[in-house]
């Protein structure tokens, strides 16, 4: 009888986050993305930039399995896996990941329950009600998405009262009540005004100490603030990814110098 | 067709261009007033530098009105910071050159100091490096920027020639001194404008190749 042997479990680098191997994305017949090869770094700040239909928004929601909701969109080829973990794996229920990869949206969407039910809808689902606990990730959560000042005398009036930009904070705090390793962004701030925008960037920068952040954004100076790497896609494909900064100053591709500046097209 | 903005920095290049054209014909110009003993060209000279300080004004306030308005990315943002620097350098170039075109006027009252041979030679290694450091940015070749950072210590070593030369005519006679002080002091001007010279290669070399080389050899 063979002896059996010894198999050394893949090594997980806890600096990466999210890596994609190789990935070809469809909608049916379309070729939405082309073989991208990406890591993310953990506790970064990630922005994807590119035209309109490049593929940033549907990669983002290949990341917790939002695209499984789109009946013609399948993956083709390659992986993708959140801190070692293949996202596609038999053992993975795609409720549990999307706990673990959060979600905001470009439109603010806060249910239409009061500011404190909104935080703990996420954790009412999971069956966690005791009411201490939950005070307390209320607060901690609209302290961390920079909310609480703003709403503490208010938690039991409805979210949809709030401001744009506070309806904002407020789906981020229903993001980070349960306490998520990821959190997608697909431009959060594109419905605010430069106030609002600004306190969401300021949020970011404070979140990433926590979280590592995958944000797609058309602003390319909110890239440039924000984010500490930045992707630029084109026709499905990754052009390029790098430092903001490099990328922002002297990128290495002529297409992504061309989409910068303006001279796209 | 072009965007719009195009032409916006079309102008920053252009008025960049004319700045720079003025500032080589005045260095031109008051070097031929030394070796030609003409006030009149180093008249011209004193009487161009004005347009020229008003060209490096409006230089900053295209540059800072196209960066509120447009929030430039990459090679945009760099030709913002190189445009100011360049239309600064070449300000500096100018006022080297009205500086010569004053000396030259005064010692166009004394008679030719005829040893000091050098002094063209090294105007015209200036002027040449000058031309080509336009002819870098306007034709965007960074080799050709790269090629005279280098020559301007042959530059520096002219200037520490022709001050040795100077100070022996002095110690040989003094009727020399008057002289040899306005020719060193030319000199000096001379050396000082191929160092912004050297400034403009570099930020064309940054320009277009988004390297910064300045201070390599420190």
């Amino acid at each position: 009888m063979d002896k059996p042997r010894l198999v050394t479990p893949p090594k997980v680098d806890p600096n990466i986050a999210i890596e994609v191997d190789e990935l070809d994305f469809f909608y049916g017949d379309f070729h939405a993305l082309h073989a991208v090869d990406l890591r993310i770094p953990a506790h970064k700040v990630t922005a994807f930039i590119g035209p309109s239909g490049c593929g940033k928004s549907t990669l983002l929601r290949c990341f917790n399995r939002m695209n499984d909701l789109v009946p013609v969109a399948r993956i083709g080829h390659g992986s993708i896996r959140v801190h070692g973990t293949d996202i596609h794996g038999p053992n993975v229920d795609p409720i549990e990941l999307r706990k673990r990869v959060g979600m905001v949206f470009q439109k603010s969407n806060p249910f239409p329950k009061s500011i404190y039910e909104n935080v703990v809808y996420g954790l009412r689902i999971q069956g966690r009600a005791k009411r201490d606990e939950l005070d307390e990730v209320v607060e901690r959560a609209l302290r961390q998405a920079a909310l609480w000042d703003e709403v503490k005398d208010r938690l039991h009036e409805s979210g949809l009262g709030l401001s744009g930009g506070q309806q904002q904070r407020l789906c981020i705090a229903r993001t980070i009540a349960v306490e998520p390793e990821i959190i997608l962004m697909d431009e959060p701030c594109s419905a605010l005004d430069p106030i609002a925008t600004s306190k969401v960037e300021e949020l970011i920068f404070e979140l990433k100490k926590q979280y590592t952040i995958v944000i797609v954004t058309h602003n390319m100076q909110q890239a440039g603030r924000c984010s500490d790497l930045t992707a630029f896609f084109y026709l499905g494909k990754l052009i390029e990814i790098g430092a903001t900064e490099k990328i922002f100053t002297n990128p290495r591709e002529k297409q992504t110098e061309d989409y910068i500046t303006g001279r796209f097209g | 067709m072009s965007h719009p903005f195009e032409a916006q920095l079309a102008h920053i290049r252009e008025t960049l261009l004319l700045m720079s054209t003025l500032t080589d014909r005045n260095l031109s110009l008051a070097v031929r007033a030394v070796t030609e003993r003409d006030d009149q060209l180093a008249d011209q000279v004193e009487e161009t530098d004005s347009e020229i300080d008003r060209l490096e004004v409006m230089v900053d306030d295209l540059v800072v009105t196209y960066m509120s308005t447009h929030g430039p990315m990459a090679r945009d943002s760099r030709l913002m910071l190189i445009a100011s620097k360049i239309s600064g350098n070449l300000e500096r170039i100018a006022d080297q050159a009205t500086t010569i075109a004053r000396r030259a006027r005064k010692l166009n009252q004394e008679p030719r100091l005829v040893e000091v041979t050098e002094i063209p030679v090294m105007a015209e290694m200036a002027q040449r490096l000058l031309h080509e450091a336009i002819t870098s940015f306007v034709e965007a070749r960074y080799e050709l920027a790269q090629n005279i950072i280098p020559q301007d210590k042959e530059i520096d070593e002219l200037n520490r020639r022709i001050a040795a030369k100077l100070i022996a005519l002095m110690i040989e006679n003094p009727e020399n001194v008057t002289r040899s002080v306005h020719l060193m002091i030319i000199a000096k001007a001379i050396e000082r404008a191929a160092d912004h010279v050297q400034n403009i290669a570099e930020e064309v070399f940054y320009l277009y190749k988004g390297e910064d080389i300045r201070h390599e050899g420190a």
